[in-house]
């Protein structure tokens, strides 16, 4: 399904990451999964989080600089090749992955995935209700 | 008035300066007498190019009075320079110097189209620097109701701006863009405030930042020039036309000279700014060095004032930064930062020397709706500024993206260059 991500613009300094996490521990956000992407001299977070809006208002309130991305979450089991069937089927389609990352549970994982078009991914993944091997 | 008359009344103030600082400056007539000139020797405005330069060395070597032409009891307002690498400048006006200010300065503001109708806030700092009581008094001058409200207190200000309803005000374009943010922030556009007019002034800002200022505070904003040692705010302004600042040269002589030679250039040449004081009596100066660079332009102003312009003040002579043996200015940056709508106006100058070679880094704030969630596109946004940049000043830069809000602002005088070859 279609969720929505945060990405967080930070420049590469000690403590920024935790800054990020004090704002949103504060607020009483949780965090369901997140990756950061780095450069030599800044680095883009991109979080899942249990509530989006409030999110964004305290995170800019703080003065950082928030985007919010569509993006696609997935659950898959947690088992040896359930990932691959479903890029697999991605691949067949023709859809372009421009990052994507995961986290995993005891007996699923959810798997974030950012493709160049998010529509036609949506529903090519609404044909597979649970991947599995 | 006439070219033909004002160069006569130069020439005539001109001499009775001469005859002032030489019968009461001891700095000066010693100069003098060493260089064989005494005051009947300038007798007309040609003359100038046979008296000594004034630095603002002379001003520091003679601390704190030494070159006041009064006696004590004939000054009535001490001011002084900031004084951040030596001794602060003090400058001693007498009563007619305050009203020769007072008038220049509401020339100004007229030129900008202020009426005894406006209410007008002036927010450069009170107090020893020049900016505030300078501007303060003319608008006093013209009949306006004058809001001191000073720097420091922006929420305030932007309180007084709706509730008073005030028309005009003078700062310095930093702290413009600043009230422009901070009416962001409070949820305030352009049309929630009533200015008119604005007169900027204190530091050099570029066409761009006018534009921006125009767009974002909803008036029209007019260059305002000065300096303490001259005078203060008032020794020239932008007419109607924005086409250069028309300089009061009848109390304030200007010639631009080569900073290398010191030799007069022509009309249309850029260098050294230099003034003499024509009627000043409290601390009157001979060819003060402004060490800010610009040109005098050519031909008549379509306002009809004959009062010769100078251009817009591309950078300081001591402010220009030599990077692996190239001029650079740090306005060059601006003027290319403010052209990309990606940037907040704010950027600050990083130079150092690593493996014995020159580094310029360019530090640039991304605007909010700029940011991209892809790398590539905020790597590309990266480029694209060093590209102009180089463009530009024929060095490359490393350009560093910052965060929103991380560069620091000043509510005076902005800070844009650090330095660090010149500390170890």
């Amino acid at each position: 399904m279609t969720i929505k991500q945060i990405s967080i613009f930070l420049e590469n300094r000690k403590g920024r990451i935790n800054d990020v996490t004090k704002v949103l521990a504060q607020a009483g956000i949780n965090m369901e999964a997140f990756c950061i992407a780095e450069t030599a001299d800044f680095g883009l977070m991109r979080l899942i989080v249990s509530e989006v809006d409030k999110a964004v208002d305290v995170l800019r309130a703080a003065d950082f600089a928030v985007i919010v991305t569509d993006v696609i979450s997935i659950r898959c089991d947690n088992v040896p090749g359930a990932l691959s069937s479903v890029l697999e089927t991605l691949a067949e389609k023709g859809i372009f992955i421009e990052y994507m990352y995961a986290f995993s549970r005891s007996e699923t994982a959810d798997v974030i995935i950012k493709p160049d078009r998010l529509d036609e991914c949506a529903r090519i993944l609404e044909g597979i209700s649970r991947c599995s091997r | 008035m006439s070219r033909d008359e004002m160069t006569d009344l130069q020439g005539k103030r001109l001499h009775k300066l001469v005859e002032l600082v030489y019968h009461h400056v001891p700095f000066y007539r010693e100069k003098l007498q060493a260089m064989d000139i005494t005051p009947e020797d300038i007798r007309t405005v040609e003359d100038i190019v046979k008296l000594p330069f004034t630095t603002k060395q002379d001003l520091r070597d003679n601390y704190p009075l030494g070159l006041q032409a009064a006696a004590q009891s004939e000054i009535v307002r001490i001011h002084a320079s900031s004084g951040t690498t030596g001794n602060p400048t003090i400058v001693g006006y007498t009563g007619r110097d305050i009203e020769i200010w007072k008038e220049v300065a509401a020339r100004c503001l007229t030129a900008y189209g202020v009426t005894r109708n406006d209410i007008f806030s002036v927010g450069y700092g009170y107090g020893l620097f020049t900016g505030g009581l300078g501007v303060h008094n003319g608008v006093e001058y013209v009949g306006a109701s004058v809001v001191p409200t000073s720097t420091g207190n922006t929420e305030k200000h932007l309180r007084l701006l709706r509730d008073l309803k005030i028309t005009g005000i003078a700062c310095t374009p930093s702290y413009a863009l600043y009230l422009a943010e901070a009416m962001d922030k409070a949820g305030l556009t352009k049309d929630d405030i009533y200015l008119k007019v604005g007169a900027f002034g204190a530091e050099p800002w570029t066409e761009n930042m006018r534009r921006e200022i125009e767009s974002r505070l909803g008036l029209q904003a007019y260059n305002i020039y000065g300096l303490s040692e001259i005078m203060g705010p008032g020794v020239s302004y932008e007419c109607e036309f924005k086409q250069g600042s028309h300089i009061c040269e009848d109390h304030f002589y200007p010639e631009i000279i080569d900073p290398e030679t010191l030799e007069p250039l022509g009309r249309g040449r850029t260098g050294e700014l230099v003034f003499t004081t024509l009627t000043k009596t409290g601390m009157p100066l001979l060819r003060y060095r402004t060490k800010d660079l610009t040109s005098l332009m050519e031909g008549d102003c379509p306002c009809g004032r004959t009062s010769v312009r100078m251009t817009r003040i591309i950078g300081r002579s001591d402010d220009m930064l030599i990077i692996r043996g190239i001029n650079v200015f740090p306005s060059q940056v601006e003027s290319v930062i403010l052209e990309m709508p990606e940037f907040e106006p704010r950027y600050m100058l990083v130079v150092d020397r690593v493996n014995n070679l020159d580094t310029l880094q360019v530090q640039v704030e991304v605007r909010k709706d700029y940011f991209s969630d892809e790398v590539g596109a905020m790597l590309q946004l990266k480029k694209k500024l060093a590209d102009r940049l180089r463009s530009i000043l024929s060095i490359s830069a490393d350009v560093r993206l910052m965060e929103p809000n991380s560069i620091p602002r000043s509510e005076g005088k902005s800070v844009r260059i650090l330095d660090k070859r010149h500390i170890d």
